[in-house]
């Protein structure tokens, strides 16, 4: 069997299993899968260009993923009343404040001499420092969620389409891993996944606390969507028209068309980026990535600046999710910094890309739907099986209803299961590297 | 007077919860450092091992309790630990006898262990859930305090309180009880020797005929001991919930590393580092300084310095600074 053909079953598969859901459950669950698989897709090309290309541990991923979502907010909603002047301006000045003090330690650190006025230095900088920032921060913070709390207390958005928040959380998400790169990225593949691992339990902390930026833990909900509303279509004489020449119930046919809106759009942004990442993958850079992944001193032996590489594909990784989180936000239409978790958004990533093949885009792509698929779906199944099981219990056995309450729990099991399977009867992936 | 009330408060409110957190802390990241020091990878799995083991301990707990058996004074919890210990190595030898040892003949690089271990957290988290669910359990029985705040304050006329919970005094008793053995064994007797040779240098170890297969489950053996104790003194202290675990894995890895991955001494001073600073940073301190300063200077805010959500960046930062400083830990650890 040559290569094509494998991939394409392999493909096939999935999407026959996608298809398979739609006639045996609905086709709304269908388009679900469909749509998160894509996203899922995104987030493990990006984890992909980080692990199988330059071989560096992030297990943060969950933090870009959440910043993407930030990113929505801040590009799309409407800018709260009044808040910039009751004191958004103050905690911008507070955090520059925050960002000179570590600048000025940083530079203060490599100006002076080593010894102990360097240390006292170092002190009273960071001390006043953050005096100052807590003391500039904390009356604008207060007066910025004071406005209407139960429904604002934030700053709000620009105000811009929705579309643009994508490319925004790319950004955002990779600025914030710039900065960690600048700091991490020097330490051995360990500490950097314990690194990582810490930043984004942070990124998430700082988005579940400061009210002002995104209303934390009591969420933003009603963001602005890219594709209609299934009310106004369901209110639309035209879009009716066309569902009973089509024979469908309205409510049905609306939503159904919403979610296929949404799976262009997103399929069209993970061709971008395959393509993308493909290329990059046979360039020059690519083949110079691969080769310090595979010996780092020989590369360097070689004059390539290892470290800035690793700096350069962990910021476009990164990138990469967080534009696949703005996608997922939009996709929601609120952002809850609550439902973060890194079994979720970080562990099963890794799944996907491992299972998938790491190093190659098309098995990341594949993993990501594969692995989404089996998330969703082991759950009925897992009931199924728990049914099938129990089967010969007595009714109000405790241990028969113990067993079908826990088979919600069955997909972690499963997903550690597929992940050990893999690692070693395949460890390169459904579809290895070249 | 003032004074004396200003360092009970501290002492209430600062040094003797972060004196059990940092125990708990040391204890878990001691069973970090020996798998880092024997098996040379960072076990991901930990922080699950840990719940696996504490809830083992709540099980056996509740079936003790129904069955009527007590521990006086003392919870029931604690002679369910040896029970729990011995389930909690069956499950990691059995780990390590079908997943680990593949690779370990493989001689497969350290990442690739670390994301097999991934797996393993996956399927041990799955597998407690299932078994227990992911809800909260109390299963801490016996006196609450050793000493109440009501009583303190009878008893020596002083306005500010001081409570010592029990399950604070077991955590430090134990903690010391195992520090103490684990060291014994390490120093004194020949297993604990052939490991410490084998942690050194692994191919002169071999040489000179230790069998590594033997090293490695004695390895197991007391990290499934470590662990479970830690995951109960936690469970008994705060409660038993099993995504708080998978959570403690942060803190627990900040404290082996701050203290030098593969050095089990370093291991409990990074576990006291740690939990100190999480608590220093995150208390209000208004009540301290209240008694401490005069008048005229009293704090108006509550003069915390994060808030207590941020306690994860706390070690974070910790683990960040010595990273860059000091890169092989307080004490030297590993640096492959």
């Amino acid at each position: 069997m040559s290569e094509t053909t494998k991939n394409t079953a392999l493909f096939g598969l999935v999407f026959g299993l996608i298809i398979l859901t739609g006639f045996m459950q609905s086709w709304n669950v269908a388009l679900f899968i469909l749509n998160m698989g894509l996203i899922s897709a995104i987030m493990s090309l990006g984890v992909n260009l980080q692990w199988g290309f330059a071989g560096l541990f992030n297990v943060g991923v969950m933090g870009f993923v959440a910043l993407g979502g930030l990113a929505v907010v801040l590009t799309s909603a409407a800018p709260v009343e009044g808040a910039w002047s009751a004191g958004g301006w103050r905690i911008v000045i507070a955090l520059l404040a925050g960002a000179g003090t570590i600048v000025g330690t940083v530079m203060v650190r490599q100006r002076m001499a080593k010894g102990r006025a360097r240390n006292i230095a170092t002190i009273v900088i960071l001390v006043v420092g953050f005096v100052l920032y807590r003391g500039i921060l904390d009356p604008g913070v207060n007066a910025v969620e004071a406005i209407n709390p139960a429904l604002q207390g934030n700053l709000g958005g620009l105000n811009l389409p929705v579309l643009l928040a994508w490319p925004m959380g790319g950004l955002l998400a990779a600025g914030v891993a710039w900065l960690i790169g600048k700091t991490a990225l020097g330490l051995r593949s360990d500490y950097l996944a314990i690194a990582t691992l810490g930043i984004a339990e942070i990124i998430i902390a700082v988005m579940k606390n400061e009210d002002w930026l995104a209303r934390g833990v009591k969420n933003m909900v009603g963001l602005e969507r890219p594709v209609p509303y299934e009310i106004d279509l369901q209110n639309s004489s035209a879009f009716i028209n066309r569902t009973e020449g089509l024979g469908m119930d309205v409510a049905t046919a609306s939503s159904l068309f919403v979610k296929l809106n949404y799976s262009v759009l997103f399929a069209i942004v993970l061709v971008i980026i395959f393509v993308m990442a493909q290329l990059a993958l046979k360039s020059p850079w690519g083949r110079m990535m691969r080769a310090i992944r595979d010996n780092e001193v020989a590369a360097e032996a070689m004059g390539k600046d290892v470290t800035n590489r690793h700096l350069q594909i962990f910021v476009l990784g990164s990138a990469v999710c967080g534009i696949a989180g703005a996608m997922m936000t939009t996709l929601d239409g609120q952002l809850t910094p609550g439902t973060y978790q890194p079994l979720r958004y970080t562990f099963l990533i890794w799944v996907m890309v491992i299972v998938g093949g790491s190093g190659n885009n098309l098995g990341a792509v594949l993993g990501g739907f594969l692995i989404w698929f089996l998330w969703v779906q082991v759950e009925p199944m897992g009931l199924w099986l728990m049914e099938v099981i129990t089967s010969g219990m007595a009714e109000d056995s405790g241990l028969r209803k113990h067993l079908i309450d826990s088979a919600a729990h069955m997909r972690l099991l499963t997903m550690g299961v597929i992940l050990l399977l893999v690692l070693r009867f395949s460890p390169r992936g459904l579809i290895p590297e070249k | 007077m003032d004074f004396l009330n200003a360092l009970v408060a501290l002492s209430n409110f600062v040094i003797i919860p972060s004196i059990a957190y940092g125990s708990q802390l040391a204890l878990g990241a001691l069973g970090v450092t020996l798998i880092y020091g024997i098996l040379r990878f960072s076990n991901f799995a930990h922080g699950d091992t840990m719940a696996f083991g504490a809830m083992l301990a709540v099980l056996i707990t509740w079936l003790l309790q129904s069955m009527g058996v007590s521990f006086g004074p003392l919870p029931t919890a604690l002679l369910a630990l040896p029970f729990a210990i011995l389930g909690t190595m069956a499950l990691v030898l059995i780990t390590d006898r079908v997943v680990y040892r593949f690779y370990r003949e493989q001689k497969a690089k350290p990442v690739i262990l670390v994301i097999v271990s991934m797996g393993v957290m996956f399927i041990m988290n799955g597998l407690v859930r299932f078994i227990i669910g992911p809800n909260d359990q109390r299963f801490a029985d016996g006196e609450r305090f050793i000493i109440s705040v009501r009583e303190f304050k009878a008893l020596t006329g002083l306005k500010e309180g001081l409570a010592i919970k029990t399950t604070q005094g077991i955590t430090v008793v134990v903690a010391v009880v195992c520090v103490a053995l684990l060291f014994w064994f390490l120093n004194r007797t020949r297993t604990g020797k052939s490991m410490r040779a084998y942690s050194d240098n692994e191919d002169l170890a071999l040489l000179s005929g230790i069998n590594p297969e033997r090293v490695v489950m004695y390895t197991w053996l007391i990290v499934a001991a470590l662990a479970t104790t830690a995951g109960v003194l936690y469970g008994l202290d705060k409660s038993f919930k099993p995504f708080v675990y998978f959570q403690l894995l942060l803190p627990i890895f900040a404290s082996a590393i701050v203290g030098g991955l593969g050095s089990p001494l370093g291991a409990i001073a990074g576990g006291f580092v740690i939990a100190f600073s999480e608590v220093t940073i995150t208390y209000a301190w208004k009540k301290v300084l209240k008694y401490m300063l005069p008048e005229s200077l009293e704090p108006s805010s509550l003069v915390q310095l994060l808030s207590t959500d941020y306690k994860f960046a706390v070690s974070f930062v910790i683990l960040i600074v010595v990273l860059l400083f000091k890169p092989t830990g307080l004490f030297k650890g590993k640096s492959v």
